[in-house]
């Protein structure tokens, strides 16, 4: 429309809303280009799907650690509609309690990376000079790690809980965050509304919270969308190994661990938590593909 | 004599939000050697028509319809493959930004070569040559060494030369510039409107420029096509179009001119038009201009006027139901 | 501060920064003099390269200037702090070229022209609010448009909307840095009428920077002209436009077309042979001696200074300029020169 709507004079001056109408709002705009992706809604159902299991499924289901002795390694039936395990235990309950382990161990490291990682990019971004030069090599030490072999080793080091599991994950994640914001804070600090705004007098924090921030949402979105997977998938891997959620939690990792021993008995015990984990991975890379497209905040500027 | 006969001319963009007409049924003819000024603001459709005339629209965003005849030869019913032999060697583009019209990684030399090897059959020795008087052509000093610099070697006037010597390698009937000196300084800008002037003179090629720059139109021109929502409003020879403007909307942006204003004298206020562009999605019976015009009349809303021919004739056609010079209110 | 004060003086400004890796230093501001009086605009004009923005950067304090002085109201703000500017940023506001990304796509139209306010700390958000809303209406804007985003307005709505930010302290001076050359003909008229019509309501100075010989001679009381980073002449609008006396601005002025394809401005132009040299090099004599049809030997080694000659309100940097004569008629000399008497 902004080609559409030159204006000019006393009396555009007067009615500008003649020429320009009340606009479609952008996230409405962008929620329709979005669903136009085929892919993307297909992600965006399978992370509901998610959602749904996490926060409503534990509600519906029984009890994720009563033991039944009486049906060990049970298949589907009426009465557990994937099964029991090796202890007789409900595996749709342990797969709905593990998908709440998931999403918090997903969403809070994220956020807890965000959190951190924001101002710390922000200010690395702004300022530059040596607390930058600092910062930008000890993200270099960090990022030279593979996320996974960073967080057994920060796990191994806090020791096996849910709580270490998503400090270990926040922290393997914040230096992706801060250089990304870093790198956007470099952008944008060059633009003219920046400039303009240093010029009005503002002071700093104004400048990087006003000014720079709520322009770098989509980028911050759409790395969400890839940190909350990698926490989901960092947690399974970590409870795997014995350095997360300590069993009769249950946990999608946990369940692969004990699944092990009775693959050629009962060999679905494995499939079930493999599947949750791909299609939640599956659904949040799908989605979050689909965002980057939408979001490009190029368009935006 | 008419070289190009472009009649009927419609572009139309789709978008997420609807169709935009880009173009709506604009007609003009352009003489052997003549230079045709296309003039109007942003989102007059100036460069549409221009560049639908070689079809170099995106055709999954944009339809053309209308007829563009070069030379007795319809345009818009050429095969694709036809329609490549045609672009760089009867029609010829120059675009505003010469640096991304360049390919950073060859020699200018090599660039213009390419086009010559493309459409002609000259050897690799005439081939060289050739470049060399292009350059010369174009006014680029020291062309035999020129050739073998790379685009960033180059200022920004030496790389229009540059792009205006590829679109006249192979002796083009028609070349089209698009602002082509809008980023260019005027000392620099200067010197590319001679070497525009200089090439109908020594080759007799035919020009359509398309610019929002009136003064640029009032040195080189010798019609205009004044453009407005997609339409021409009017069309004339240059002199008539600056002497005796009749559109309301042609004599409406000649006034806000700063330059004209100095060349009035009078007090420091320059004329505004009133209102916004028309959206471009819409095609009303109407004029298009009558909701911003002093003159409008019941008239004006009720059917869109022709183009047909202003007092004084020389061609000077204008589509308005109340033309004529300034009057002061 | 006596009432005669100049609003902005700036004395031997110098501004190099370093270029990209291995291309030397650039030498945008080579030791610039100029001052504003009160309500005056001063119109800056000069090609890409001429250095023009690097003066508006470090008067806005933008940037730090290498050398020489920048006194705003009388005070010196060359070497100030940023914590010992911010409450002079009251008085100098900027208007950028391009009203597209100089304003912030998060904020809305009203937060954005109440910004300065917040930043000084102005009232409450009510009155602050209030002050916005009058100062859209003074730009010919409805109040209404304060809960508007930028990207739903028009170029000229925005650039209205960016001179109402400047405006709304009720600064001493503004900058403006090319803020009409990205809008079509039309509007650029009505920002520079409202532009004039403000400064006689306000009574601010203005450092208006131009690459556009038409705009600079409608809206510049004053108006020096740069070259390769320095100032080559200075004079009233008129004197200037009617009597050039630098040969660069006479073939400047030569090379703007004029939109009469009769009048012509001199009924020739005079065509400068050869490009800008390079910002990074340091050239010896006069800075223009390199394109100039007219240069003598003198030129080439001694540079000259920025002085009134033929009056003293009328400053030219050339050694060819005479009490008697006047400038040099470029269109006389000889080498270099293509003249066209179409």
């Amino acid at each position: 429309m902004n080609n559409a709507a030159l204006e000019n004079g006393p009396s555009a001056a007067a009615d500008p809303g003649a020429a320009a109408p009340e606009p479609v709002p952008q996230w409405r705009r962008t929620l329709r280009r979005l669903l136009r992706r085929r892919m993307a809604v297909a992600g965006a159902v399978l992370v509901l799907l998610f959602l749904l299991l996490a926060l409503v499924g534990p509600l519906v289901t029984g009890s994720q650690t009563r033991l039944g002795l009486t049906h060990l390694l049970a298949g589907p039936s009426g009465a557990h509609p994937l099964g029991t395990d090796d202890l007789g235990r409900d595996v749709l309950a342990r797969i709905t309690g593990g998908a709440r382990v998931s999403l918090l161990a997903g969403v809070v490291s994220t956020a807890l990376a965000l959190v951190v990682g924001v101002p710390l990019g922000l200010a690395a971004g702004y300022y530059r000079g040596w607390a930058d030069s600092v910062l930008m090599r000890l993200t270099d030490l960090v990022l030279s790690f593979p996320y996974l072999v960073f967080a057994v080793g920060m796990a191994a080091i806090l020791g096996p809980s849910l709580r270490n599991v998503i400090i270990a994950l926040a922290v393997a994640e914040v230096p992706s965050v801060v250089r990304i914001v870093r790198g956007e804070t470099l952008v944008l600090r060059s633009q003219d509304f920046v400039e303009a705004a240093v010029a009005d007098g503002a002071r700093d924090a104004a400048v990087m919270w006003r000014e720079i921030l709520p322009n770098m949402t989509n980028t911050l979105i759409v790395k969400a969308t890839v940190a909350i997977p990698a926490g989901i998938l960092g947690e399974a891997a970590l409870s795997f190994l014995g350095l997360g959620v300590q069993p009769p939690q249950a946990s999608w990792g946990v369940m692969l661990t004990s699944a092990q021993q009775f693959l050629s008995q009962d060999p679905l015990l494995a499939v079930f938590p493999g599947v949750a984990i791909a299609l939640t991975t599956l659904g949040f890379n799908l989605l979050g593909d689909g965002l980057r497209d939408v979001l490009d905040p190029r368009e935006l500027l | 004599m008419t070289l190009l006969e472009v009649s009927g001319l419609r572009v139309t963009y789709r978008t997420e939000d609807g169709p935009v007409l880009a173009a709506k049924d604009v007609s003009f003819s352009l003489g052997r050697g003549e230079i045709l000024a296309l003039v109007g603001e942003s989102g007059c459709g100036k460069t549409a028509t221009a560049m639908a005339i070689p079809r170099l629209l995106d055709d999954t965003r944009a339809t053309i319809g209308g007829s563009v005849l070069l030379d007795g030869v319809e345009l818009t019913a050429l095969s694709e493959r036809r329609m490549r032999d045609v672009r760089g060697k009867d029609i010829s583009v120059v675009f505003q930004e010469p640096m991304t019209s360049l390919n950073p990684a060859f020699t200018v030399g090599r660039q213009i070569g390419e086009v010559l090897r493309q459409h002609t059959g000259l050897t690799r020795r005439q081939v060289r040559e050739r470049v060399v008087e292009l350059l010369d052509l174009v006014g680029v000093p020291d062309a035999r060494r020129r050739a073998g610099s790379y685009p960033h070697e180059l200022s920004g006037g030496m790389r229009q030369r540059v792009m205006i010597a590829t679109a006249v390698a192979c002796d083009p009937k028609v070349l089209i510039a698009d602002e082509p000196t809008t980023a260019l300084d005027v000392t620099i800008q200067a010197g590319v409107l001679d070497v525009i002037r200089d090439l109908r003179e020594q080759l007799g090629t035919a020009v359509i420029l398309i610019t929002h720059d009136l003064g640029v139109v009032a040195e080189v021109a010798d019609r205009v096509v004044v453009m407005y929502s997609g339409r021409h409003v009017e069309h004339s020879p240059t002199a008539a179009v600056f002497d005796r403007p009749q559109h309301p909307y042609t004599i409406g942006l000649l006034d806000a001119l700063p330059a004209r204003a100095a060349l009035r004298g009078g007090r420091r206020r320059l004329t505004e038009i009133p209102g916004l562009v028309p959206s471009p999605a819409t095609d009303p019976d109407a004029c298009q201009f009558a909701p911003r015009c002093p003159r409008a009349t019941a008239e004006c809303t009720a059917a869109r006027p022709a183009l047909t021919g202003a007092d004084g004739g020389d061609g000077h056609l204008v589509a308005c139901y109340h033309p004529g010079p300034r009057r002061d209110a | 501060m006596t009432d005669d004060t100049p609003v902005l003086e700036v004395e031997g400004l110098v501004k190099h920064y370093r270029g990209r890796a291995g291309t030397g230093t650039v030498r945008a501001v080579n030791g610039v003099d100029l001052s504003i009086g009160r309500g005056e605009i001063l119109g800056l004009v000069g090609e890409s390269g001429s250095g023009k923005s690097t003066i508006g950067r470090c008067v806005a304090r933008l940037t730090a200037p290498t050398a020489g002085r920048v006194r705003l109201l009388g005070q010196d703000i060359s070497a100030m702090s940023r914590r010992e500017l911010r409450p002079l940023r009251r008085d100098v506001h900027v208007v950028f070229q391009d009203a597209y990304s100089s304003l912030n796509p998060r904020t809305k139209i009203g937060d954005i022209v109440a910004g300065p306010l917040r930043q000084h700390r102005e009232g409450d958000v009510r009155e602050r609010r209030g002050r916005a809303a009058e100062m859209l209406e003074r730009v010919g804007l409805p109040a209404r448009t304060a809960t508007r985003y930028p990207h739903e307005l028009s170029g000229g709505q925005r650039q209205r909307v960016a001179l109402a930010r400047a405006l709304v302290m009720r600064p001493r001076l503004v900058v403006a840095d090319e803020p009409v050359s990205a809008l079509d003909v039309s509007v650029q008229a009505s920002i520079l009428n409202l532009l004039l019509d403000l400064r006689s309501d306000l009574g601010f100075s203005c450092l208006f920077i131009t690459h556009d010989l038409s705009v600079v001679e409608f809206v510049g009381d004053r108006i020096a002209v740069m070259y390769l980073g320095g100032i080559v002449e200075t004079a009233t609008r008129q004197e200037l436009f009617a009597h050039p006396q630098h040969p660069y601005t006479q073939a400047l002025l030569s090379a703007a077309p004029v939109p009469d394809p009769r009048e012509g401005r001199a009924g020739r132009r005079v065509v400068l042979r050869g490009d800008l040299p390079s910002q990074t090099s340091r050239v010896p004599g006069c800075a223009f001696h390199t394109r100039c049809p007219v240069a003598v030997d003198r030129c080439r080694t001694d540079a000259p200074v920025l002085t009134g000659i033929t009056a003293p309100d009328h400053l030219v940097s050339c050694h060819l300029v005479t009490p008697e004569a006047g400038g040099p008629d470029i269109t006389q000399g000889g080498n270099g020169l293509v003249h066209h008497t179409s």
